[in-house]
């Protein structure tokens, strides 16, 4: 058991949260109908994919910097 | 007529009853001592584990009226109604660090309320009371909204008269249970409630998602009636993608959105009725569960357009709600059983978040007004009381909005509502990693950010509806002299103009040896876990 007063939030890893943060607001990625996907524009289906990076990278950070004991 | 809709009727109102009934029941569920406290009565206990949280905190920041009025928007203006995805895409990542390090200082001092955490950070009842009203002023016509939701299914049901009282009475009855049971059994309510408005809530949309592009002719199709719809508009703003002009807008508006979400103050009530931070970090990356959801009934939109789907009249002549979009989607394309399931799922996905959100304000009432101007020595009992009866003046509050006003003016003042929630970022959420800015500086950064938000707000004209000011959130960047056609978000602005004033102020009362407050916090306080006893400031 770590001695509570000597607990950090700090991570290296935590820099990977950037990722999804950063990505979906970067217009020129999605702002386009083609390639379409399933009758979905580009612009639908890619934001509709970013949910999928931030929960991928967010469960990541999560279970790597989980406290073990 | 509402005689059309009487499958719809009944099945809205059996299942309305049904959740209100759980609601009272909702006070033994995991029963306390005593409900005579306010860390039970407007903290559930703090003590809901992975999945309460989840449907918690789900249930209060996707709201009713995010579900009526995120499609309503793809559906008039297209591409830029989709921020919301964008929004709550970035939002998760954003908290991650933030909420357990607030968690964390408010289970170690028995904080309620954001501006508890002022109080106890920066020493100044004065920062601490602007950024209580400041909530409360922000939450109101929140409150206000979800009354818009439940509205909007009414209306498409038939169930308006024609005098003031006839057409409000569903809503005022609606108002009248909700406000019982939240007196009654306070956050295990709408927590209890949750279950059943996400269970509703996902089944219609999955079924709604597979029906309706079978029946329409495919993605493909729906696409491309929206697509005819743009093109044939006038308005140079919308389309199925962003042109040159929005695209700032559409991303400053995802980033301010998702900056001020969890500065409400009923956010921060979902937050700390956790049991501990592993819970929270597990929730920030299943949450996003819900904006898949969100983003695909933002869609239905585009569906309602290929559906040839006409909104029903405004409060005022010649206008139209455009909020009655999904409500009338499913009234025309699916069967009377179906729509009513679908329109129970709306009208008690209002009753959750309005619930949090009066318990929210109540609370900041109570801690931030109550006992720390009126009566200092007030006991935990005595908290809970006054909440209790505060909750109740807040809801009355917000039917008045809705009554009394014309409803579009409920959804103006939310827009100015999340300008000016941000206004506590900096003493709130950079509060939780800094101690550097000044208590001084942070109420003249407050200042500066609220009236230029306001300035910027009154400067925002649309053409279309021939309104001159508070028109929307896009502020055109040429009124501060650049040479371009560009919006962004008003928000995002003032909040920067905050910090800009907040910091230089800091560095000239430092400057000055003007007499700052006592950090009532330790660094050691951001990181305890629920294994370090819980505080509190009665102890």
């Amino acid at each position: 058991m770590v001695d509570p007063t000597l607990r950090t939030d700090r991570s290296p890893w935590h820099w990977l949260l950037v990722i999804p943060i950063v990505v979906p607001l970067i217009p020129i990625l999605f702002n386009s109908i083609p390639p379409d996907l399933f009758g979905f524009p580009r612009f639908y289906w890619l934001q509709l994919a970013y949910i999928v990076l931030g929960v991928s990278v967010t469960t990541l950070v999560y279970q790597v910097t989980k406290r073990r004991g | 007529m509402w005689r059309d809709h009487l499958t719809e009727i009944i099945i809205f109102t059996v299942l309305f009853a049904g959740v209100s009934a759980m609601g009272f029941v909702a006070s033994r569920w995991r029963r306390p001592q005593t409900m005579a406290h306010l860390d039970e009565w407007g903290l559930g206990g703090r003590n809901f584990g992975s999945w309460v949280t989840w449907f918690l905190i789900g249930g209060d920041l996707y709201t009713a009226y995010t579900f009526v009025a995120v499609p309503a928007l793809i559906f008039g203006a297209g591409a830029m109604g989709f921020f919301a995805v964008p929004y709550t895409v970035i939002i998760y990542p954003m908290v991650f660090l933030v909420l357990i390090r607030l968690w964390s200082v408010s289970h170690k001092h028995g904080l309620v309320t954001p501006a508890d955490f002022v109080r106890a950070r920066f020493g100044s009842p004065t920062l601490a009371l602007i950024v209580a009203i400041t909530g409360i002023v922000a939450t109101m016509p929140y409150i206000a909204l979800q009354l818009v939701g439940i509205e909007a299914v009414l209306k498409t049901m038939g169930v308006t008269g024609t005098s003031t009282l006839a057409r409000h009475a569903p809503i005022i009855i609606a108002f009248a249970i909700l406000a019982a049971y939240t007196y009654q059994s306070g956050l295990r309510a709408p927590a209890l409630i949750a279950f059943v408005k996400d269970g509703l809530i996902y089944v219609v949309i999955l079924v709604a998602i597979f029906w309706l592009p079978a029946k329409l002719g495919g993605w493909g199709s729906i696409f491309g009636a929206a697509e005819a719809k743009f093109a044939a508009s006038p308005s140079p703003s919308d389309g199925l993608l962003l042109n040159a002009n929005n695209q700032l807008q559409y991303v400053s508006l995802a980033l301010g959105s998702a900056l001020a979400l969890f500065l409400y103050p009923h956010s921060v009530t979902g937050v700390l009725a956790s049991r501990n931070r592993d819970v929270l970090k597990r929730n920030m990356s299943a949450l996003p569960a819900y904006s898949l959801l969100l983003g695909l009934l933002a869609l239905l939109g585009y569906a309602a357009v290929a559906a040839k789907v006409k909104p029903l009249p405004g409060a005022t002549p010649g206008s139209v709600d455009t909020n009655t979009i999904v409500p009338q989607l499913f009234d025309g394309q699916f069967p009377d059983w179906f729509a009513g399931v679908a329109f129970a799922a709306i009208g008690i996905g209002a009753l959750v978040p309005a619930a949090i959100m009066s318990i929210a304000a109540a609370n900041l009432f109570t801690r931030n007004i109550y006992r720390e101007y009126l009566r200092k020595d007030a006991t935990p009992a005595q908290e809970a009381k006054v909440s209790k009866i505060a909750s109740l003046v807040v809801k009355v509050g917000a039917l008045a909005c809705i009554i009394l006003l014309d409803p579009q003016f409920s959804i103006d003042l939310q827009l100015i509502g999340g300008v000016i929630i941000l206004q506590t970022l900096p003493s709130v959420a950079l509060g939780l990693f800094t101690r550097w800015f000044h208590r001084g500086a942070l109420i003249a950064g407050w200042i500066a950010g609220m009236g230029f938000g306001m300035w910027m707000l009154y400067q925002v004209a649309n053409p279309v509806t021939g309104k001159a000011h508070f028109a929307g959130s896009a502020f055109p960047l040429s009124e501060l002299g650049f040479d371009t056609k560009m919006t962004v978000y008003a928000g995002l602005i003032a909040v920067v103009v905050n910090l800009v004033v907040a910091a230089l102020a800091t560095v000239v009362l430092r400057a000055a040896k003007i007499a700052d407050g006592r950090d009532a916090t330790t660094t050691a306080d951001y990181f305890v876990d629920s294994d370090t006893p819980r505080g509190s400031v009665h102890a």
